[in-house]
């Protein structure tokens, strides 16, 4: 078939500007480590995101939950065995995955709003209670960090590590343990390859999913899922299976968060952080593949650099204006910058929800569509007409 | 028995914050069909309404004293608010003192106002939309909302004062003969009665009068009523005001309860969710119902002896028990058969 | 379906004490009563479709046939007795168990996947026939499905949609919609073919051909039970024909006994001609 050399050189394609980000964006300034490296985190994020929202319809406003589990575990891993990433972002995909079967099994008993209030209730449970009972394991307000080795076998886990494989091995440790991947620090540019060859991968694994008889399932499930039951399919294991498999995407973006940066903090479960998920989800495109990791993109973009932007940036934009209308001009910007970052994030939210429901691949397809219409009218209009009665709409057929 | 009796009434007031916006949430949802998550914001824009009334009565100019100096014989500058300039002191220091009180009034018609541009603006526009891109578009509303307060409020809570008059606590337990053991404030009983007799004022509209009548059919059958032929449309946009409305003076009566914070909206929009789903969607009296048990349940989980039992149990009961009330009944405690099924 | 379940079965029927039809009975409607809110609108119903047979039920508006329909597939649970299909009992079973067992079902409103392409809206009931309710192959290619596309695509041209495999199914006409919905229960190759009023909507010509598309199947020896309001269509399938009126089945015989019937008649009498 034709589609499976699409797909390859997708894949190729995506890999190929992933990889070269550090080049492609330095025009625009946005070629740091610590961006790039957020950039392909929350890529992965979304892309698992949209396993479960894209393909079955299915909102989950918890799935911060999974990013914090993944970011815990990951922690504990560096705390006790090895500051060797690998292990850590095992575990942190497998606990997930295993705190998503449980809360799938229970949320997917119900759909609709009921099942993203059910989602919402155990994110918010477990962010409350990582505040409170679970202290010893999270660390509270503070965040879970990395110590050096312990010296007193007294000293509570939380201020002293063991780290028995690396103590096994005879690492040396010097001040503040840094992670690694067999030796290779997890700092700078080494830090964000190793997140882009796992967001790559990530990707290659969804476009196996989407394009595969299971995938077909969930999107029939989004499509008319009371029909399919009368097909013989029983939906329940299918959008378990495609809860957990997001589940893991995040617990593997958790982990991957605390290998660049160890430090894992409640806040990364607050239901906001579920809600910026969906956020780069509908921004890049629902149900597309490329359409998530380019909202996250855009969305880290932008945070980092509108958040970072204060009033002499600003006045200095306006400069060109006269006094007055500069003035105000700032003054109204001031709402959206700097610490507005969430205004204008929440408008973004609302401009795509109203105008490009879609997201920007829907855009993007709308504008190839309007620049291709003058050469292949004649041929759409033989292709459709047949089959179509006049007054029956012909829908767009999906992005993707 | 008397802490028992402390922890219902503790439950009371959280209970009647809860009913009131999830009232709302339920009307809109049940007359609109609309997942509102911005209902949230409205309450936060009530208490902000309180927080602005204060500063109002407060702004004042400087002037110097005739009569007192200050500790070094200077004149002393000494700032007049212009509402006593206005009214003299006696009007003003009773303005200022009820300012939480009035604060009804102003949220009446700020938040009628801010109801029905949204509604008129953006709202309507989602009627025919899927439930998610309800949620999202409003959950965006929510964040910009929040923004904006905390772009001219700052980002710390703002403290009310309740009136000084119901300042204090009363000694409800010696009104049930259970000793002087259980006190408890004021402003937290008027704020309970408050939302009953809110909770009365809107059943009663929509018992007793034709549009309520209108309302109630239209939850019950949304498409025939639009085929009487009778304006839906506006009246879906009252509704919503009044829904704004009812959040609007529920928030502002909270302030001297909880300091409101650009944040609050968020705070009490997933729990009050929570207690809409649990109630039943589309339900007004599980709404209530809801709320109240909620709440209470909520202050009993936070009893110590609970606590030491079950510790963090105040933390997660609301979630809890919405989890299991949905798996359990999955149309909630008094919700109607086919609202948000397939 | 194992022996054991069978068996299981049918020590199930027993105990019930159901009277077991006819040798060659595939499905066995057994003393259904089905009420909602207290209106009656199924009440002892019996009825026995045997083997290759077609089936028809026909019936004034509200005689329930819809609803004996529902309690086949499992949309509704009867209130007593119940459906037997092949020794298998399905009342109680959800609805993806009774179409495993062989039970495919059309429906009269088009219910299709509106955001799939035509072909895949097919596809899809063939992977469940082949694989089961359920598959965990999210590595499998489903491009790569070349024999199954290859049936889709010649039950398509069997119902007429061959121009129209890579559009979408929310782009179709009603009628096309239809016609779609019979393949998807065609290429499951069903033991018994349930069909609600298959060629309401369609136009006369397009009645003509799914009638002789469905005398074709009739061939192959597949069961079929088919509801239907046009006695033209129910005339030119059926082999023998049951009367529901009010919930209550009132006639049953070939369709020459039926025409004769001067119950039915009565029950027809301002409603539709027969």
């Amino acid at each position: 078939m034709t589609s499976s050399w699409k797909d390859w050189a997708l894949l190729i394609g995506f890999s190929a500007v992933i990889l070269c980000l550090p080049i492609l964006l330095e025009p625009i300034g946005a070629n740091y480590p610590d961006l790039l490296q957020k950039i392909a985190i929350f890529g992965l994020f979304a892309i698992g995101f949209n396993i479960l929202f894209g393909l079955t319809g299915y909102l989950s406003f918890g799935h911060a939950a999974f990013i914090g589990i993944g970011s815990y575990m990951a922690m504990w891993s560096y705390k006790l065995l090895t500051m060797n990433v690998l292990p850590a972002i095992i575990f942190s995909t497998a606990i997930a995955g295993l705190l998503a079967f449980a809360i799938g099994y229970v949320s997917l008993r119900r759909s609709g709003i009921y099942f993203s209030i059910l989602t919402l209730a155990f994110a918010q449970m477990m962010y409350n209670l990582a505040y409170s009972v679970l202290t010893p394991l999270t660390n509270g307000e503070t965040g879970l960090q990395t110590r050096a080795i312990r010296s007193d076998p007294n000293q509570s886990l939380l201020d002293g590590d063991i780290r028995v494989i690396d103590q096994a091995f005879g690492v040396e440790e010097i001040g503040v343990p840094t992670t690694n991947f067999f030796g290779m620090a997890m700092s700078g540019y080494t830090g964000f390859y190793f997140c882009a060859v796992i967001l790559i991968l990530g990707f290659f694994i969804a476009q196996r999913i989407t394009h595969s008889n299971f995938g077909m399932m969930l999107k029939a499930i989004k499509s008319n899922q009371n029909r399919l039951n009368y097909t013989g399919i029983n939906t329940r294991p299918y959008l378990i299976t495609a809860f957990v498999i997001s589940g893991m995407y995040a617990g593997l973006a958790g982990g991957l968060m605390t290998a660049t940066d160890p430090i894992a903090g409640a806040e990364r479960m607050q239901w906001t952080a579920s809600g910026e998920v969906v956020l780069m989800t509908i921004l890049g495109g629902v149900g597309t593949l490329v359409g998530p990791v380019l909202g996250a993109g855009l969305i880290k973009y932008a945070e980092q650099k509108v958040s970072s932007w204060n009033e002499g940036i600003i006045a200095d934009f306006f400069s060109f204006l006269p006094d007055g209308l500069r003035d105000f001009m700032a003054e109204i910007s001031s709402l959206f910058v700097g610490e507005g970052w969430h205004m204008t994030l929440g408008l973004m939210f609302m401009i795509i929800v109203i105008f490009l429901p879609g997201g920007l691949m829907e855009g993007f397809r709308r504008l190839s569509v309007l620049f291709r219409r003058p050469k292949n009218r004649e041929t759409m209009k033989s292709a459709t007409i047949p089959s179509t009665k006049p007054g029956e709409s012909i829908a767009p057929r999906a992005a993707e | 028995m008397d802490a028992l009796f402390l922890q219902v009434l503790n439950g009371l007031d959280k209970g009647g914050a809860y009913a009131l916006i999830a009232l709302g949430l339920t009307l809109v949802f049940g007359t609109l069909g609309v997942v509102n998550f911005a209902h949230g914001a409205l309450f936060m824009f009530g208490a902000f309404c309180a927080v602005s009334l204060e500063r109002i009565f407060s702004t004042s100019y400087v002037t110097i004293s005739e009569t007192e100096k200050d500790f070094l014989g200077n004149p002393l500058k000494v700032d007049v608010p212009y509402i006593q300039e206005w009214f003299g002191s006696g009007t003003a220091n009773f303005l200022q003192d009820y300012s939480v009180p009035l604060s009804i009034l102003l949220a009446i018609v700020v938040m009628g106002f801010v109801g029905v541009v949204m509604e008129r603006g953006l709202i309507k526009h989602f009627y025919k939309r899927p439930h998610a891109d309800q949620i999202l578009v409003t959950f965006g509303l929510a964040i910009v909302l929040a923004e904006i307060v905390r772009h001219y409020y700052g980002a710390n809570p703002i403290p009310q004062q309740a009136p000084e008059i119901v300042a204090g606590a009363a000694n409800v337990g010696n009104w049930f003969g259970l000793g002087d053991n259980v006190v408890y404030p004021w402003w937290r009983l008027v704020y309970f009665v408050f939302s009953l007799i809110v909770i009365g004022a809107v059943f009663a509209f929509l018992q007793f009068t034709t549009f309520g009548m209108v309302v109630r059919a239209g939850m019950q059958d949304r498409e025939t009523v639009g085929l009487l032929g009778i304006n839906i449309e506006k009246r879906f946009t009252i509704v919503f005001a009044l829904a704004a409305i009812v959040a609007g003076v529920a928030g502002a009566m909270y302030t001297p309860i909880y300091p409101p914070d650009y944040n609050l909206g968020m705070e009490f929009l997933v729990l009050s969710f929570v207690v809409v789903v649990v109630g039943g969607m589309g339900s007004l009296g599980g709404a209530v119902l809801a709320g109240f048990l909620l709440g209470i349940l909520q202050s009993f989980a936070s009893m110590n002896e609970v606590k030491s039992i079950l510790p963090a149990l105040d933390q997660v009961i609301i979630y809890l028990v919405a989890v299991i009330i949905l798996l359990t009944l999955p149309r909630g405690l008094l919700g109607r058969q086919g609202v948000m099924e397939d | 379906m194992s022996n054991q379940v069978k068996e299981q079965a049918k020590t199930e029927d027993e105990d019930r004490g159901f009277k077991r039809g006819t040798p060659n009975t595939v499905l066995h409607i057994d003393d259904v009563h089905k009420s909602f809110a207290g209106l009656h609108a199924l009440s002892d119903v019996d009825l026995d479709v045997r083997e290759g047979e077609t089936h028809a039920i026909i019936g004034p508006n509200g005689a329930g046939k819809s609803t004996l329909l529902n309690v086949c597939v499992g949309r509704l649970k009867p209130d007593r007795g119940a459906v037997v299909f092949d020794g298998n009992v399905l009342t109680g079973k959800s609805p993806h168990q009774i179409n495993q067992l062989g039970v495919a079902r059309v429906f009269q409103t088009p219910e299709v996947f509106p955001e799939l392409t035509v072909l895949e809206n097919v596809m899809v009931p063939a992977l469940s026939k082949r694989d089961g309710h359920f598959r965990l192959n999210p590595f499998s290619s489903f491009s790569g499905e070349k024999a199954l596309r290859d049936e889709a695509k010649h039950v398509l041209e069997s119902v007429g949609l061959q121009a129209q495999f890579d559009d979408l199914a929310s782009s179709q006409s009603r009628g096309d919609k239809r016609r779609l919905e019979l393949a998807m229960g065609l290429i499951q190759h069903p033991r018994l073919l349930l069909l609600d009023e298959p060629t309401a909507g369609m136009a006369r010509h397009d009645t003509n051909a799914t009638i002789d598309l469905l005398k074709k199947i009739k061939e192959g020896g597949m069961t079929k039970v088919i509801i239907e309001h046009d006695m033209h269509v129910v005339f030119s399938l059926a082999d023998r024909i049951s009367v529901l009126a009010g919930g209550r089945i009132i006639a049953q015989g070939t369709p020459e006994e039926i025409k004769n019937n001067p119950r039915v008649k009565e029950a027809y009498l301002g409603e539709e001609q027969v």
